[in-house]
This record gives structure tokens, C-alpha cells and sequence, in this order.
């Protein structure tokens, strides 16, 4: 009886939690003023079609998708690379500077993201890289969490692994290869769905470094069209509901390595 | 001229034991490794941090730049819309976090239960809100909430509540800020709080059991003192995030009405990349950086000080 209840109330919660986004799936398939109309709209119409044909021809769909994807993948993969490496080298190796470089690293977490984005911006001003994509993936390439995320996880293989790897005459790099990386294989998935997720939804950046509507991702240029006066919501919906879509996949395919991201962030801190 | 040889000896050296030296070795590989993130790190994360500092001390841009002093320090003790911005904040901060993470407790005790069913279901549930990208969440609330067609406001109407002016009026637009920041996070809190309870050596509440302490006790005496250094953790995390708060008031409500939710982060946005006052965003962002670091060492202090 009592667990009847529990369920209850949990479903009930899961409801306000999900609801905005069955909510958002439904308003996509209408037309802007049936979204506004005076009850919300719990079943689907038959607009989504005429929307995201509008949605393609206000901001280029297709081109901003490949845009979007194009930097989300470039960005994911060297910054998932950067950080095993940097990772392997704190956890495996004693060098000049290690514990040093470690603290600076982990401390510029709490600096507020502020503080870095006037002078990034200046930078990239006079690189003469405003409006291109190596401005919005360059400045995302080193990622604190994820180096601490690695070298965590690292710290957990034992050397005999490593050292038995080496005896047989493998090189570094084919130690790092064949022995490492199939064994982070889990953590490497769930950082690499942490940074993609990150470079998907990325907006902040991109809104300030981009300024041809032909280089933008799909936040900024959501975020435009939804600007405009006199906005036609029908093909705002369809865009968040497509710039969610990602987000909803990767999570019920890789639940796992989702919570076990999260956690090895938290709990290890 | 090293490739080739190595590639030389490469094609030459089948069998003899040692062909040439390897560019990769022992002693070199860390720093070799470390290499990217050094660059990263020193490119984007140290030289613009430090730069900041330098600009916040200067007025103008580019050939214009003067160095002034402290100059937009002064101005930002005596700027009024600085202090306004610090008080919404710290006022989102004291009632928001609390009810928050009190909700995420509540609800992963929940999640916890034995007694549950489809326990996976409603987990991934109350997750996904965390993993909205600000876009998304911004079109979704600035529609959920208006005034005369919102889903908020219906659902309220059943209630027999009259439609609230959410977006209209600063009372109302600071708890539409508290309420979208705990949907977006009560579910991420939540997960955290379950791994922590999950954790629990299942002995503890034995032994308790046998020594006949209630439910009540059993928490207090158990759940509360092992999910500790979680708590903590969260309590640091979610002060730091709220006070560098600008995703639900930059969507929502553009800091609106009235100033009524401008929040540091947005008052430094604003002028940076509204005005381009370069000078002043610095120091507004050096301001919230003392203020990130002395709340986060306030914690440790009073929290890690006990154990």
C-alpha cells in the first residue's frame, strides 16, 4: 500500500520534469496560434511539416545542424584526447612541475567564466579569428574537470598493468593505446557525452563570436529568430525540439555512463 | 632531417636491437603528454585570467586603452545597479539553494525506497531537466510562463489561482527565477543524494535495527552523518553556481522587470558586450571572483572545521 503511494508521488514528479518536453514536442506540431491559444495543446496536430519547412527557410536548418555537429564533434574529440593525456601524465608520471600545474588547474574551476571571456574575445579579435569556428573550439580544448575527471580514473589502474605492458616491449604510446584506453573506455564515453553536450548547447560563446548568420549553431540562431518581433512560434518549437533531441538520445542510450560521469565529478571532489 | 632518418632506420634496422633513438621516451613522455593541456591551459585559462586583472585596471579598447587604477572600482562600490545586482542575487541564493537541495533529500530518500516500483524510470525522469541546453529552457519558460496562455498558469487555474503576471512584476519574476532554477536542478541534486545513500553500508542499518532505533533515529543518526561529505559538496557547488547565476535570468527574464532579477553575471554581460565598457566588465568579474572564493572558503572553514 505505502509503496503505491511512493510511486505515486514519483510519478508525479517525474510529470513536472517531463512535461515541459512532451509539452514541447506537441507545440512543435502546431501552429503558432494554436500555441497560444487558451488551453495548451496535449496532442499532436498536423503543422510540423509546415513548421520545420519554415524553420529551413528563416535559418538555413540543415546548414546550422552541420554547423553545430561539425563543432560539437571537432571540439569533443581533441579536448577528450587532451585530457587522457594530460590525465595519464598526473596519474602515471613523476615530472618538474606536476602537483604545481595540478592545483592551478583545478583552481581556475572556481573562477568565474566572466572573467576569461573579454580578453578570449580580444584574443581572437586580433587573431583575426572572430566569426570562425577555431574561435569557438580553440578556448574549449583544455578542460579542467575532464583532466581531473581522467586522472582520477587512471589513478585506479594499477601499475603492474602499465609496467607488465612495457616488459613485453610495448612503447609508450602503445601502452597508452592498447592498455589504457580499452580500460577507460566507460569513462572516456561518459566525458566524451559531458563535452558534446557542452558544445551542443553552447551559447554564450558563440553568440559573442559569431556574426554571419551562414556560421551560426543552432542556439544563437534560435536564439535570433526568437528575438524577432512578431515571432512565429510554431517554428521556434520545432528548432528546441530538435536542439533537444541529442540531449534526450545520448541520455536513454547511455544512462550509465551519464550517472557515473556525474558522480566521479561529484563525489571524488 | 630527424624524420628522415628515423624513417631510414626504420626500412634498414629489421633486426638489430637498437636502430635509432625513439623520440618518445621514459624520461620526455610526461612532458609530451602534458603539452596540450599546458597550452590549453596557458592560452585560454592563465594568460586571460591575468589579462582581466590588467584590463579591469584600464578604460577603452584596442589603441584607446588608458590605464586608470582602480578607477572602476570606486565606480562599482558607488554604482547602485551593482548593489542591486548583489542583492538579487544573494536574495535567489537564500531562498533557492535551501528549498532545493531540501527537495533533492526528500526526493532521493524517495528514490531509494525499497518499496518503490520502476524505480529506473522515474530517476531518469527527474534527471533530464539538468541536461536542458539554455536555449531550449529559455523558449520553453518564457512560454510556460505568460501570463494568458502559459501551461503554468493553466495548471494553476485548476487550483482556482488567478493567472499570475510571472514575467510582469519583479515579486513574481524573482520566484519564476527560483522556480525554473529548481526544476532545472532538484533532479541532478537528487541523482548525487542517491548515489550518497546508496552507498551506505546496508550493516548499519542492520545493526540499528536490531538495537531497536526507529526510522527517525536511523536517519539521523545514520543516513544524515554518512551522506555528510555530500551534502557539503552539493551546498559548495550550488552556492558557487547561484552566485555566478546568469542562464535563467538571461532567458527568462533578461534581468527584468524593474532590474528586479539582474544578477552579477548578467549586470557583467551587459557591460561587456552591450556597452563594450571592456574596463568595467573586468572588474565586475574580478568582484564576483572575491566574492566565489570567499563564500567557497567560508564553507570550508565553518563545514570541514567540525570534522
Amino acid at each position: 500500500m505505502k509503496g503505491w503511494a511512493l510511486t505515486f508521488v514519483l510519478a508525479a514528479v517525474f510529470a513536472l520534469c517531463v512535461g515541459p518536453f512532451y509539452w514541447l514536442a506537441m507545440a512543435a506540431t502546431h501552429a503558432n496560434s494554436e500555441i497560444f491559444a487558451e488551453t495548451p495543446k496535449f496532442y499532436p496536430g498536423d503543422q510540423l511539416g509546415a513548421n520545420t519547412a519554415k524553420l529551413e527557410e528563416s535559418i538555413g536548418l540543415v546548414h546550422v545542424l552541420g554547423n553545430t555537429l561539425f563543432v560539437a564533434i571537432v571540439q569533443t574529440s581533441i579536448a577528450i584526447v587532451v585530457a587522457l593525456l594530460a590525465g595519464y601524465a598526473f596519474a602515471k608520471f613523476e615530472f618538474r612541475g606536476r602537483n604545481a600545474f595540478f592545483v592551478l588547474l583545478l583552481s581556475t574551476l572556481v573562477i568565474p567564466g566572466g572573467v576569461t571571456i573579454i580578453p578570449i574575445f580580444e584574443m581572437m579579435n586580433d587573431l583575426d579569428l572572430i566569426d570562425s569556428f577555431p574561435a569557438l573550439i580553440l578556448p574549449n580544448l583544455t578542460v579542467p574537470f575532464g583532466i581531473f575527471l581522467m586522472r582520477q580514473s587512471l589513478l585506479a589502474i594499477p601499475d603492474e598493468l602499465l609496467d607488465a605492458a612495457r616488459v613485453d616491449g610495448a612503447g609508450e604510446l602503445r601502452v597508452l593505446w592498447r592498455v589504457v584506453v580499452p580500460v577507460m573506455r566507460p569513462v572516456l564515453a561518459a566525458l566524451g557525452v559531458f563535452l558534446f553536450l557542452g558544445a551542443w548547447n553552447d551559447f554564450l560563446w558563440p553568440l559573442i563570436a559569431l556574426r554571419t548568420p551562414e556560421m551560426y549553431t543552432l542556439p544563437v540562431a534560435l536564439a535570433t529568430l526568437q528575438g524577432l518581433a512578431r515571432t512565429d512560434f510554431g517554428q521556434v518549437m520545432v528548432g528546441t525540439a530538435i536542439s533537444s533531441l541529442p540531449m534526450m538520445v545520448l541520455f536513454l542510450v547511455l544512462q550509465k555512463q551519464f550517472i557515473s560521469g556525474l558522480l566521479a565529478g561529484a563525489t571524488k571532489g | 632531417m630527424t624524420l628522415t632518418m628515423t624513417r631510414d632506420a626504420a626500412t634498414r634496422g629489421g633486426g638489430s636491437p637498437r636502430p635509432h633513438r625513439p623520440l618518445i621516451t621514459k624520461r620526455n613522455i610526461p612532458y609530451l603528454l602534458i603539452l596540450p593541456a599546458l597550452l590549453g591551459f596557458v592560452s585560454f585559462k592563465a594568460y586571460p585570467i591575468l589579462a582581466a586583472l590588467y584590463i579591469s585596471l584600464t578604460s577603452g579598447a584596442g589603441a584607446a586603452r588608458t590605464f586608470v587604477g582602480l578607477d572602476n572600482y570606486v565606480r562599482l562600490v558607488n554604482d547602485p545597479l551593482f548593489w542591486t545586482a548583489l542583492w538579487n542575487t544573494a536574495l535567489i541564493l537564500v531562498v533557492q539553494v535551501p528549498i532545493m537541495l531540501l527537495l533533492a533529500l526528500v526526493l532521493a530518500l524517495g528514490l531509494n525506497s525499497p518499496l518503490l516500483r520502476l524505480r529506473g524510470l522515474w530517476r531518469l525522469g527527474v534527471f533530464m531537466p539538468s541536461l536542458t541546453g539554455l536555449v531550449a529552457y529559455g523558449v520553453m519558460f518564457s512560454v510556460i510562463l505568460s501570463k494568458d496562455s502559459g501551461l503554468l498558469n493553466w495548471v494553476l487555474g485548476f487550483f482556482g489561482v488567478d493567472a499570475i503576471d510571472w514575467l510582469g512584476s519583479p515579486f513574481w519574476a524573482r520566484i519564476a527565477i527560483v522556480i525554473a532554477l529548481t526544476w532545472h536542478y532538484t533532479g541532478y541534486n537528487a541523482v548525487i543524494y542517491l548515489a550518497g545513500l546508496q552507498s551506505i553500508p546496508k550493516e548499519l542499518y542492520e545493526a540499528a535495527m536490531v538495537d531497536g532505533a526507529g526510522a527517525v533515529r536511523r536517519f539521523w543518526s545514520i543516513t544524515v552523518p554518512q551522506l555528510r561529505p555530500i551534502l557539503l559538496l552539493t551546498v559548495v557547488l550550488s552556492t558557487i553556481g547561484t552566485l555566478q547565476l546568469f542562464d535563467e535570468p538571461f532567458v527568462i527574464t533578461g534581468g527584468g522587470p524593474d532590474n528586479s532579477t539582474l544578477t552579477i553575471s548578467l549586470y557583467l554581460y551587459e557591460n561587456g558586450f552591450r556597452y563594450f565598457d571592456f574596463g568595467y566588465a573586468a572588474a565586475i568579474a574580478y568582484a564576483l571572483t572575491l566574492i566565489v572564493a570567499g563564500f567557497g572558503l567560508l564553507q570550508l572553514k565553518l563545514t570541514g572545521g567540525k570534522k
